[in-house]
Protein backbone atom coordinates (compact mmCIF):
# COMPACT_ATOMS: atom_id res chain seq x y z
CA UNK A 1 0.00 0.00 0.00
CA UNK A 2 1.15 3.43 -0.94
CA UNK A 3 1.47 4.53 2.60
CA UNK A 4 4.29 2.21 3.47
CA UNK A 5 6.69 3.46 0.82
CA UNK A 6 9.51 3.07 3.31
CA UNK A 7 9.08 -0.61 2.41
CA UNK A 8 10.23 -1.90 5.75
CA UNK A 9 10.68 -5.64 5.46
CA UNK A 10 9.29 -5.84 8.99
CA UNK A 11 6.00 -4.40 7.84
CA UNK A 12 4.77 -7.83 6.89
CA UNK A 13 6.02 -10.27 9.43
CA UNK A 14 5.54 -14.04 9.27
CA UNK A 15 1.94 -12.95 8.97
CA UNK A 16 -1.23 -14.60 10.04
CA UNK A 17 -2.97 -11.74 8.19
CA UNK A 18 -4.01 -11.80 4.54
CA UNK A 19 -2.61 -8.97 2.38
CA UNK A 20 -4.17 -5.58 3.07
CA UNK A 21 -7.25 -4.74 1.01
CA UNK A 22 -7.87 -1.28 -0.45
CA UNK A 23 -8.00 1.43 2.21
CA UNK A 24 -11.38 2.45 3.62
CA UNK A 25 -10.00 5.84 4.67
CA UNK A 26 -7.14 7.81 3.15
CA UNK A 27 -5.90 11.07 4.64
CA UNK A 28 -3.37 13.39 3.08
CA UNK A 29 -2.04 16.51 4.81
CA UNK A 30 -4.98 16.41 7.22
CA UNK A 31 -4.93 19.53 9.38
CA UNK A 32 -7.47 20.68 11.95
CA UNK A 33 -7.59 23.91 13.87
CA UNK A 34 -9.51 24.48 17.10
CA UNK A 35 -9.51 28.08 18.23
CA UNK A 36 -5.94 29.24 17.66
CA UNK A 37 -4.48 25.79 18.22
CA UNK A 38 -3.50 23.42 15.43
CA UNK A 39 -4.71 20.08 16.74
CA UNK A 40 -3.86 17.93 13.71
CA UNK A 41 -0.72 18.86 11.80
CA UNK A 42 -0.74 17.63 8.24
CA UNK A 43 -1.43 13.95 8.91
CA UNK A 44 -1.04 11.22 6.28
CA UNK A 45 -2.55 7.85 7.09
CA UNK A 46 -4.76 5.10 5.74
CA UNK A 47 -7.21 2.72 7.36
CA UNK A 48 -7.29 -0.69 5.64
CA UNK A 49 -10.81 -1.97 4.97
CA UNK A 50 -12.16 -4.75 7.14
CA UNK A 51 -9.46 -4.35 9.79
CA UNK A 52 -9.28 -3.08 13.34
CA UNK A 53 -6.97 -0.09 13.47
CA UNK A 54 -6.00 1.18 16.90
CA UNK A 55 -5.43 4.90 17.39
CA UNK A 56 -3.15 5.27 20.35
CA UNK A 57 -1.57 8.18 22.08
CA UNK A 58 -1.70 10.18 25.28
CA UNK A 59 -4.78 12.23 26.25
CA UNK A 60 -4.99 15.49 24.36
CA UNK A 61 -2.86 14.36 21.41
CA UNK A 62 -5.69 14.85 18.90
CA UNK A 63 -7.24 11.37 18.73
CA UNK A 64 -10.81 12.61 19.12
CA UNK A 65 -10.29 15.42 16.61
CA UNK A 66 -8.92 12.93 14.08
CA UNK A 67 -11.98 10.71 14.58
CA UNK A 68 -14.34 13.67 14.35
CA UNK A 69 -12.65 14.66 11.09
CA UNK A 70 -13.25 11.17 9.67
CA UNK A 71 -16.94 11.20 10.63
CA UNK A 72 -17.17 14.86 9.49
CA UNK A 73 -18.39 16.43 12.69
CA UNK A 74 -15.20 18.50 13.06
CA UNK A 75 -15.17 22.00 11.57
CA UNK A 76 -12.08 23.71 10.14
CA UNK A 77 -10.44 20.63 8.67
CA UNK A 78 -8.15 21.01 5.64
CA UNK A 79 -6.29 18.50 3.51
CA UNK A 80 -7.63 15.50 1.63
CA UNK A 81 -9.75 12.95 3.42
CA UNK A 82 -11.41 10.17 1.47
CA UNK A 83 -13.82 7.93 3.35
CA UNK A 84 -15.29 4.82 1.67
CA UNK A 85 -14.59 6.33 -1.73
CA UNK A 86 -16.21 9.74 -1.10
CA UNK A 87 -14.87 12.95 0.38
CA UNK A 88 -15.47 13.00 4.15
CA UNK A 89 -18.78 14.67 4.99
CA UNK A 90 -20.56 13.50 1.84
CA UNK A 91 -24.25 13.04 2.78
CA UNK A 92 -24.22 9.56 1.24
CA UNK A 93 -21.74 8.48 3.90
CA UNK A 94 -24.02 9.25 6.85
CA UNK A 95 -25.84 5.90 6.87
CA UNK A 96 -22.57 4.02 6.31
CA UNK A 97 -20.58 5.31 9.29
CA UNK A 98 -21.15 4.50 12.95
CA UNK A 99 -19.56 6.86 15.45
CA UNK A 100 -19.41 6.37 19.18
CA UNK A 101 -18.28 9.37 21.19
CA UNK A 102 -16.29 9.01 24.38
CA UNK A 103 -19.24 10.09 26.55
CA UNK A 104 -22.25 7.88 25.76
CA UNK A 105 -24.68 9.84 23.58
CA UNK A 106 -28.05 8.28 24.30
CA UNK A 107 -31.30 9.54 25.79
CA UNK A 108 -31.18 8.88 29.52
CA UNK A 109 -34.94 9.23 29.83
CA UNK A 110 -35.71 6.47 27.35
CA UNK A 111 -35.29 2.74 27.78
CA UNK A 112 -32.49 0.97 25.96
CA UNK A 113 -34.91 -0.41 23.41
CA UNK A 114 -36.66 2.93 22.89
CA UNK A 115 -33.27 4.53 22.24
CA UNK A 116 -32.43 1.91 19.64
CA UNK A 117 -35.92 2.05 18.11
CA UNK A 118 -35.59 5.78 17.53
CA UNK A 119 -32.13 5.71 16.01
CA UNK A 120 -33.19 2.73 13.88
CA UNK A 121 -36.15 4.78 12.63
CA UNK A 122 -33.73 7.54 11.62
CA UNK A 123 -31.57 5.07 9.71
CA UNK A 124 -34.38 2.99 8.19
CA UNK A 125 -37.51 5.17 8.19
CA UNK A 126 -40.97 4.08 7.18
CA UNK A 127 -43.42 1.26 7.73
CA UNK A 128 -41.85 -0.86 5.03
CA UNK A 129 -38.75 -1.31 7.17
CA UNK A 130 -40.54 -2.12 10.41
CA UNK A 131 -39.44 -5.77 10.46
CA UNK A 132 -35.92 -4.85 9.40
CA UNK A 133 -35.70 -2.31 12.20
CA UNK A 134 -36.88 -4.77 14.84
CA UNK A 135 -34.28 -7.29 13.65
CA UNK A 136 -31.53 -4.67 13.66
CA UNK A 137 -32.44 -3.59 17.20
CA UNK A 138 -32.46 -7.18 18.48
CA UNK A 139 -29.12 -7.92 16.86
CA UNK A 140 -27.51 -4.74 18.22
CA UNK A 141 -28.78 -5.61 21.71
CA UNK A 142 -27.31 -9.08 21.42
CA UNK A 143 -24.03 -7.72 20.02
CA UNK A 144 -23.40 -5.64 23.13
CA UNK A 145 -24.97 -8.21 25.47
CA UNK A 146 -27.73 -5.93 26.75
CA UNK A 147 -30.77 -8.01 25.77
CA UNK A 148 -31.58 -8.49 29.45
CA UNK A 149 -31.55 -4.74 30.04
CA UNK A 150 -33.59 -3.79 26.98
CA UNK A 151 -36.42 -2.33 29.04
CA UNK A 152 -34.31 -0.48 31.59
CA UNK A 153 -34.05 3.30 31.41
CA UNK A 154 -30.66 4.23 29.94
CA UNK A 155 -30.14 6.73 32.75
CA UNK A 156 -30.45 3.98 35.38
CA UNK A 157 -27.70 1.85 33.85
CA UNK A 158 -24.08 1.78 34.98
CA UNK A 159 -21.49 3.80 33.07
CA UNK A 160 -20.21 0.76 31.21
CA UNK A 161 -23.72 -0.35 30.27
CA UNK A 162 -24.59 3.11 28.98
CA UNK A 163 -21.52 3.18 26.78
CA UNK A 164 -22.57 -0.19 25.39
CA UNK A 165 -26.00 1.26 24.55
CA UNK A 166 -24.17 4.01 22.70
CA UNK A 167 -22.14 1.36 20.86
CA UNK A 168 -25.31 -0.59 20.03
CA UNK A 169 -26.76 2.53 18.38
CA UNK A 170 -23.70 2.74 16.14
CA UNK A 171 -24.08 -0.94 15.16
CA UNK A 172 -27.72 -0.53 14.06
CA UNK A 173 -27.27 0.23 10.41
CA UNK A 174 -24.50 -2.37 9.86
CA UNK A 175 -22.04 0.43 9.10
CA UNK A 176 -19.10 -0.12 6.78
CA UNK A 177 -16.94 2.07 8.99
CA UNK A 178 -17.12 2.14 12.76
CA UNK A 179 -15.31 4.89 14.63
CA UNK A 180 -15.07 4.25 18.37
CA UNK A 181 -13.64 6.82 20.76
CA UNK A 182 -12.21 5.05 23.83
CA UNK A 183 -14.98 2.42 23.93
CA UNK A 184 -13.37 0.33 26.67
CA UNK A 185 -12.49 3.08 29.13
CA UNK A 186 -13.51 2.19 32.68
CA UNK A 187 -14.75 -1.29 31.82
CA UNK A 188 -13.82 -4.40 33.74
CA UNK A 189 -11.37 -6.83 32.09
CA UNK A 190 -14.04 -9.37 31.15
CA UNK A 191 -16.16 -6.78 29.37
CA UNK A 192 -13.10 -5.34 27.68
CA UNK A 193 -12.20 -8.73 26.33
CA UNK A 194 -15.78 -9.31 25.16
CA UNK A 195 -15.87 -5.98 23.37
CA UNK A 196 -12.55 -6.61 21.62
CA UNK A 197 -13.89 -10.01 20.56
CA UNK A 198 -16.94 -8.21 19.17
CA UNK A 199 -14.74 -5.74 17.25
CA UNK A 200 -12.86 -8.61 15.66
CA UNK A 201 -16.09 -10.44 14.82
CA UNK A 202 -17.43 -7.29 13.14
CA UNK A 203 -14.28 -7.00 11.06
CA UNK A 204 -14.13 -10.70 10.17
CA UNK A 205 -17.84 -11.50 9.66
CA UNK A 206 -19.33 -8.22 8.47
CA UNK A 207 -16.23 -6.75 6.82
CA UNK A 208 -16.52 -3.64 8.98
CA UNK A 209 -13.56 -1.28 9.11
CA UNK A 210 -12.91 -0.19 12.68
CA UNK A 211 -10.98 2.74 14.07
CA UNK A 212 -10.68 2.35 17.84
CA UNK A 213 -8.93 4.90 20.02
CA UNK A 214 -7.37 4.19 23.36
CA UNK A 215 -4.80 5.70 25.62
CA UNK A 216 -4.13 2.33 27.21
CA UNK A 217 -1.18 0.83 25.38
CA UNK A 218 -1.94 -2.76 26.33
CA UNK A 219 -4.99 -2.64 24.08
CA UNK A 220 -2.65 -2.03 21.15
CA UNK A 221 -1.77 -5.69 20.92
CA UNK A 222 -5.39 -6.49 20.09
CA UNK A 223 -5.38 -4.39 16.89
CA UNK A 224 -4.47 -5.45 13.37
CA UNK A 225 -2.80 -2.13 12.78
CA UNK A 226 -1.83 0.87 14.84
CA UNK A 227 -1.58 4.59 14.41
CA UNK A 228 0.61 6.00 17.16
CA UNK A 229 -0.11 9.68 17.75
CA UNK A 230 1.55 12.38 19.75
CA UNK A 231 0.98 16.14 19.80
CA UNK A 232 -1.15 16.20 16.66
CA UNK A 233 1.20 14.12 14.54
CA UNK A 234 1.41 10.44 13.59
CA UNK A 235 4.54 8.96 15.17
CA UNK A 236 4.27 5.59 13.49
CA UNK A 237 1.88 3.41 11.53
CA UNK A 238 2.00 -0.38 11.15
CA UNK A 239 1.19 -3.69 12.74
CA UNK A 240 1.97 -4.02 16.47
CA UNK A 241 4.63 -6.58 15.58
CA UNK A 242 6.27 -4.34 13.00
CA UNK A 243 6.35 -1.44 15.43
CA UNK A 244 7.99 -3.56 18.11
CA UNK A 245 10.50 -4.98 15.66
CA UNK A 246 11.42 -1.58 14.22
CA UNK A 247 12.24 -0.20 17.63
CA UNK A 248 13.70 -3.43 18.98
CA UNK A 249 11.30 -3.53 21.93
CA UNK A 250 9.02 -6.17 23.39
CA UNK A 251 5.84 -4.14 23.93
CA UNK A 252 4.04 -1.43 21.98
CA UNK A 253 4.36 0.85 24.99
CA UNK A 254 8.15 0.57 24.87
CA UNK A 255 8.04 1.06 21.12
CA UNK A 256 6.01 4.24 21.64
CA UNK A 257 8.48 5.59 24.21
CA UNK A 258 11.37 4.67 21.93
CA UNK A 259 9.75 6.55 19.04
CA UNK A 260 9.11 9.61 21.22
CA UNK A 261 12.76 9.64 22.33
CA UNK A 262 14.03 9.18 18.78
CA UNK A 263 11.81 12.00 17.55
CA UNK A 264 13.07 14.26 20.34
CA UNK A 265 16.70 13.53 19.41
CA UNK A 266 16.10 13.99 15.70
CA UNK A 267 14.56 17.46 16.12
CA UNK A 268 15.42 18.85 19.52
CA UNK A 269 13.77 22.16 18.68
CA UNK A 270 10.60 20.95 17.15
CA UNK A 271 8.82 24.02 15.78
CA UNK A 272 5.61 24.81 17.62
CA UNK A 273 2.76 26.61 15.89
CA UNK B 1 -37.06 16.12 5.04
CA UNK B 2 -38.73 12.71 5.48
CA UNK B 3 -42.16 12.55 7.14
CA UNK B 4 -41.32 9.15 8.70
CA UNK B 5 -38.20 10.60 10.38
CA UNK B 6 -40.13 13.67 11.56
CA UNK B 7 -42.84 11.49 13.07
CA UNK B 8 -40.27 9.19 14.68
CA UNK B 9 -38.61 12.24 16.25
CA UNK B 10 -41.93 13.58 17.55
CA UNK B 11 -42.79 10.15 18.97
CA UNK B 12 -39.40 9.95 20.65
CA UNK B 13 -39.82 13.40 22.28
CA UNK B 14 -43.27 12.40 23.56
CA UNK B 15 -41.88 9.11 24.85
CA UNK B 16 -39.23 11.03 26.79
CA UNK B 17 -41.99 13.16 28.31
CA UNK B 18 -43.95 10.07 29.28
CA UNK B 19 -40.99 8.92 31.34
CA UNK B 20 -41.13 12.26 33.14
CA UNK B 21 -44.71 12.46 34.47
CA UNK B 22 -43.84 15.22 36.92
CA UNK B 23 -42.78 17.62 34.16
CA UNK B 24 -45.83 16.69 32.14
CA UNK B 25 -48.13 17.32 35.11
CA UNK B 26 -46.50 20.69 35.77
CA UNK B 27 -46.84 21.69 32.12
CA UNK B 28 -50.52 20.82 32.04
CA UNK B 29 -51.70 21.80 35.51
CA UNK B 30 -49.78 24.96 36.40
CA UNK B 31 -51.62 27.12 33.82
CA UNK B 32 -54.94 25.83 35.18
CA UNK B 33 -53.90 26.60 38.74
CA UNK B 34 -52.85 30.12 37.72
CA UNK B 35 -56.17 30.80 36.01
CA UNK B 36 -58.00 29.51 39.03
CA UNK B 37 -55.95 31.80 41.27
CA UNK B 38 -56.49 34.75 38.95
CA UNK B 39 -60.24 34.25 38.92
CA UNK B 40 -60.41 34.75 42.70
CA UNK B 41 -57.76 37.47 42.82
CA UNK B 42 -60.13 39.50 40.61
CA UNK B 43 -63.22 38.25 42.40
CA UNK B 44 -64.66 41.75 42.60
CA UNK B 45 -63.96 42.75 38.98
CA UNK B 46 -64.91 40.00 36.54
CA UNK B 47 -64.13 42.33 33.60
CA UNK B 48 -60.46 42.37 34.56
CA UNK B 49 -60.44 38.60 34.80
CA UNK B 50 -61.83 38.42 31.26
CA UNK B 51 -59.06 40.58 29.78
CA UNK B 52 -56.15 39.19 31.74
CA UNK B 53 -57.45 35.63 31.61
CA UNK B 54 -57.80 35.67 27.85
CA UNK B 55 -54.33 37.19 27.44
CA UNK B 56 -52.85 34.57 29.75
CA UNK B 57 -54.42 31.78 27.73
CA UNK B 58 -52.12 32.97 24.95
CA UNK B 59 -49.09 33.62 27.12
CA UNK B 60 -48.95 30.32 29.06
CA UNK B 61 -48.27 28.08 26.06
CA UNK B 62 -45.58 30.48 24.85
CA UNK B 63 -43.71 30.51 28.15
CA UNK B 64 -44.06 26.78 28.84
CA UNK B 65 -42.96 25.73 25.39
CA UNK B 66 -40.12 28.23 25.43
CA UNK B 67 -38.74 26.76 28.64
CA UNK B 68 -39.30 23.14 27.71
CA UNK B 69 -37.81 23.46 24.26
CA UNK B 70 -34.78 25.46 25.29
CA UNK B 71 -33.88 22.91 27.98
CA UNK B 72 -34.69 19.90 25.79
CA UNK B 73 -32.58 21.14 22.88
CA UNK B 74 -29.79 22.13 25.17
CA UNK B 75 -29.77 18.63 26.65
CA UNK B 76 -29.72 17.28 23.12
CA UNK B 77 -26.65 19.40 22.43
CA UNK B 78 -24.76 18.67 25.65
CA UNK B 79 -25.50 14.93 25.75
CA UNK B 80 -24.01 14.43 22.30
CA UNK B 81 -27.24 13.06 20.88
CA UNK B 82 -27.56 16.10 18.59
CA UNK B 83 -24.11 15.46 17.16
CA UNK B 84 -24.98 11.80 16.73
CA UNK B 85 -28.27 12.62 14.96
CA UNK B 86 -26.62 15.12 12.64
CA UNK B 87 -23.97 12.54 11.73
CA UNK B 88 -26.87 10.25 10.76
CA UNK B 89 -29.13 10.68 7.75
CA UNK B 90 -31.52 13.00 9.64
CA UNK B 91 -32.52 16.33 8.10
CA UNK B 92 -32.35 19.38 10.35
CA UNK B 93 -35.94 20.09 9.36
CA UNK B 94 -36.91 16.59 10.56
CA UNK B 95 -35.52 17.35 13.98
CA UNK B 96 -37.09 20.80 14.28
CA UNK B 97 -40.44 19.72 12.89
CA UNK B 98 -40.38 16.69 15.20
CA UNK B 99 -39.92 18.90 18.22
CA UNK B 100 -42.52 21.41 17.02
CA UNK B 101 -45.00 18.59 16.42
CA UNK B 102 -44.47 16.92 19.80
CA UNK B 103 -44.58 20.11 21.85
CA UNK B 104 -47.39 21.46 19.68
CA UNK B 105 -49.42 18.42 20.68
CA UNK B 106 -48.66 18.99 24.36
CA UNK B 107 -49.63 22.64 23.88
CA UNK B 108 -52.97 21.60 22.41
CA UNK B 109 -53.73 19.49 25.48
CA UNK B 110 -52.56 22.28 27.77
CA UNK B 111 -54.69 24.85 25.96
CA UNK B 112 -57.76 22.63 25.86
CA UNK B 113 -57.51 22.17 29.63
CA UNK B 114 -56.84 25.85 30.35
CA UNK B 115 -59.44 27.19 27.93
CA UNK B 116 -62.00 24.64 29.06
CA UNK B 117 -61.45 25.56 32.68
CA UNK B 118 -61.52 29.32 32.05
CA UNK B 119 -64.58 29.35 29.80
CA UNK B 120 -66.48 26.44 31.32
CA UNK B 121 -65.90 26.70 35.05
CA UNK B 122 -64.45 30.10 35.83
CA UNK B 123 -66.91 32.03 33.71
CA UNK B 124 -64.48 33.74 31.35
CA UNK B 125 -66.74 35.79 29.13
CA UNK B 126 -65.69 35.21 25.51
CA UNK B 127 -67.82 36.72 22.74
CA UNK B 128 -66.00 34.87 19.95
CA UNK B 129 -65.42 31.18 19.46
CA UNK B 130 -63.29 29.34 22.01
CA UNK B 131 -61.80 27.44 19.03
CA UNK B 132 -60.14 30.66 17.96
CA UNK B 133 -58.64 31.01 21.43
CA UNK B 134 -57.28 27.53 20.95
CA UNK B 135 -55.84 28.40 17.56
CA UNK B 136 -53.97 31.41 18.93
CA UNK B 137 -52.76 29.32 21.86
CA UNK B 138 -51.35 26.75 19.44
CA UNK B 139 -49.59 29.43 17.38
CA UNK B 140 -48.16 30.85 20.59
CA UNK B 141 -46.90 27.42 21.56
CA UNK B 142 -45.13 27.13 18.21
CA UNK B 143 -43.61 30.56 18.72
CA UNK B 144 -42.41 29.50 22.17
CA UNK B 145 -40.90 26.31 20.72
CA UNK B 146 -39.17 28.34 18.03
CA UNK B 147 -37.75 30.89 20.48
CA UNK B 148 -36.61 28.16 22.85
CA UNK B 149 -34.83 26.28 20.09
CA UNK B 150 -33.15 29.46 18.93
CA UNK B 151 -31.85 30.66 22.30
CA UNK B 152 -30.63 27.19 23.29
CA UNK B 153 -27.87 27.70 20.73
CA UNK B 154 -26.53 30.57 22.83
CA UNK B 155 -26.70 28.82 26.20
CA UNK B 156 -23.72 26.77 27.30
CA UNK B 157 -25.53 25.21 30.24
CA UNK B 158 -29.03 24.64 31.58
CA UNK B 159 -28.22 27.32 34.14
CA UNK B 160 -27.77 29.85 31.35
CA UNK B 161 -30.77 28.55 29.46
CA UNK B 162 -33.21 29.38 32.25
CA UNK B 163 -31.70 32.88 32.48
CA UNK B 164 -32.85 33.44 28.91
CA UNK B 165 -36.44 33.21 30.14
CA UNK B 166 -36.40 36.59 31.91
CA UNK B 167 -34.26 38.04 29.12
CA UNK B 168 -36.48 36.98 26.23
CA UNK B 169 -39.92 36.60 27.78
CA UNK B 170 -40.22 39.25 30.51
CA UNK B 171 -39.78 42.31 28.28
CA UNK B 172 -42.47 40.93 25.99
CA UNK B 173 -44.66 40.23 28.98
CA UNK B 174 -44.35 43.84 30.17
CA UNK B 175 -44.91 45.33 26.74
CA UNK B 176 -47.57 43.02 25.33
CA UNK B 177 -50.52 44.92 26.77
CA UNK B 178 -51.23 42.51 29.58
CA UNK B 179 -50.81 45.11 32.33
CA UNK B 180 -51.92 48.22 30.50
CA UNK B 181 -53.21 48.85 26.97
CA UNK B 182 -50.31 49.32 24.57
CA UNK B 183 -51.70 52.72 23.44
CA UNK B 184 -51.11 54.07 26.95
CA UNK B 185 -47.39 53.31 26.97
CA UNK B 186 -44.64 55.84 26.29
CA UNK B 187 -44.40 56.17 22.49
CA UNK B 188 -40.97 54.56 22.37
CA UNK B 189 -42.22 51.54 24.32
CA UNK B 190 -45.31 51.29 22.19
CA UNK B 191 -43.08 51.22 19.12
CA UNK B 192 -41.04 48.41 20.64
CA UNK B 193 -44.15 46.50 21.60
CA UNK B 194 -45.25 46.75 17.96
CA UNK B 195 -42.35 44.59 16.87
CA UNK B 196 -42.58 41.98 19.63
CA UNK B 197 -44.57 38.88 18.66
CA UNK B 198 -46.22 38.37 22.05
CA UNK B 199 -48.07 41.67 21.58
CA UNK B 200 -49.87 40.16 18.61
CA UNK B 201 -50.66 37.01 20.53
CA UNK B 202 -52.37 39.07 23.25
CA UNK B 203 -54.10 41.33 20.70
CA UNK B 204 -55.41 38.25 18.94
CA UNK B 205 -56.82 36.85 22.17
CA UNK B 206 -58.53 40.15 22.89
CA UNK B 207 -60.09 40.22 19.43
CA UNK B 208 -61.70 36.85 20.14
CA UNK B 209 -62.77 38.10 23.55
CA UNK B 210 -64.69 41.08 22.12
CA UNK B 211 -65.87 40.12 18.64
CA UNK B 212 -68.24 37.32 17.68
CA UNK B 213 -66.70 36.90 14.21
CA UNK B 214 -63.23 36.44 12.83
CA UNK B 215 -62.07 40.03 12.38
CA UNK B 216 -59.42 41.33 10.02
CA UNK B 217 -57.33 42.33 12.99
CA UNK B 218 -57.52 38.76 14.32
CA UNK B 219 -56.33 37.33 11.02
CA UNK B 220 -53.46 39.83 10.96
CA UNK B 221 -52.48 38.98 14.54
CA UNK B 222 -52.58 35.25 13.90
CA UNK B 223 -50.51 35.63 10.74
CA UNK B 224 -47.91 37.77 12.52
CA UNK B 225 -47.50 35.19 15.29
CA UNK B 226 -47.33 32.32 12.80
CA UNK B 227 -44.87 34.24 10.62
CA UNK B 228 -42.63 35.00 13.58
CA UNK B 229 -42.71 31.34 14.60
CA UNK B 230 -41.64 30.20 11.14
CA UNK B 231 -38.94 32.87 10.93
CA UNK B 232 -37.46 31.98 14.31
CA UNK B 233 -37.67 28.24 13.52
CA UNK B 234 -35.63 28.91 10.39
CA UNK B 235 -33.11 30.87 12.47
CA UNK B 236 -33.05 27.95 14.92
CA UNK B 237 -32.34 25.53 12.08
CA UNK B 238 -29.38 27.68 11.09
CA UNK B 239 -27.89 27.18 14.57
CA UNK B 240 -27.80 23.38 14.08
CA UNK B 241 -24.41 22.60 12.59
CA UNK B 242 -23.27 19.22 11.38
CA UNK B 243 -19.65 20.27 11.87
CA UNK B 244 -18.61 21.97 15.10
CA UNK B 245 -15.26 22.95 16.56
Amino acid sequence: MMNYESGEPGDRPGEPEPPDPAPAVTARALTAVRGDRTVLRGLDFTLPAGRVTGLLGPSGCGKTTLMRAVVATQAKVTGTLTVLGSPAGHPGLRPRIGYVTQAPSVYDDLTVRQNLDYFAAVLLPGRAHRAGRAAAVDRALADVDLTDHADALAGRLSGGQRSRVSLAVALLGTPDLLVLDEPTVGLDPVLRRDLWDLFHRLAADRGTTLLVSSHVMDEAERCHRLLLMREGAILAEGTPEALRRQSGTTTVEEAFLHLVDTAAHASPEEPRP
Amino acid sequence: MTPARTLATAARVLRQLRHDPRSLALMLLVPCAMLFLLRYVFDGSPGTFDTIGASLLGIFPLITMFLVTSIATLRERTSGTLERLLAMPLGKADLIAGYALAFGLVAVVQSVLATGLAVGLLGLDVVGSPWLLLLVALLDALLGTALGLFVSAFAASEFQAVQFMPAVIFPQLLLCGLFTPRENMAPALEAISNVLPMSYAVDGMNEVLRHPDVTGAFVRDALVVAGCAVLVLALGAATLRRRTT
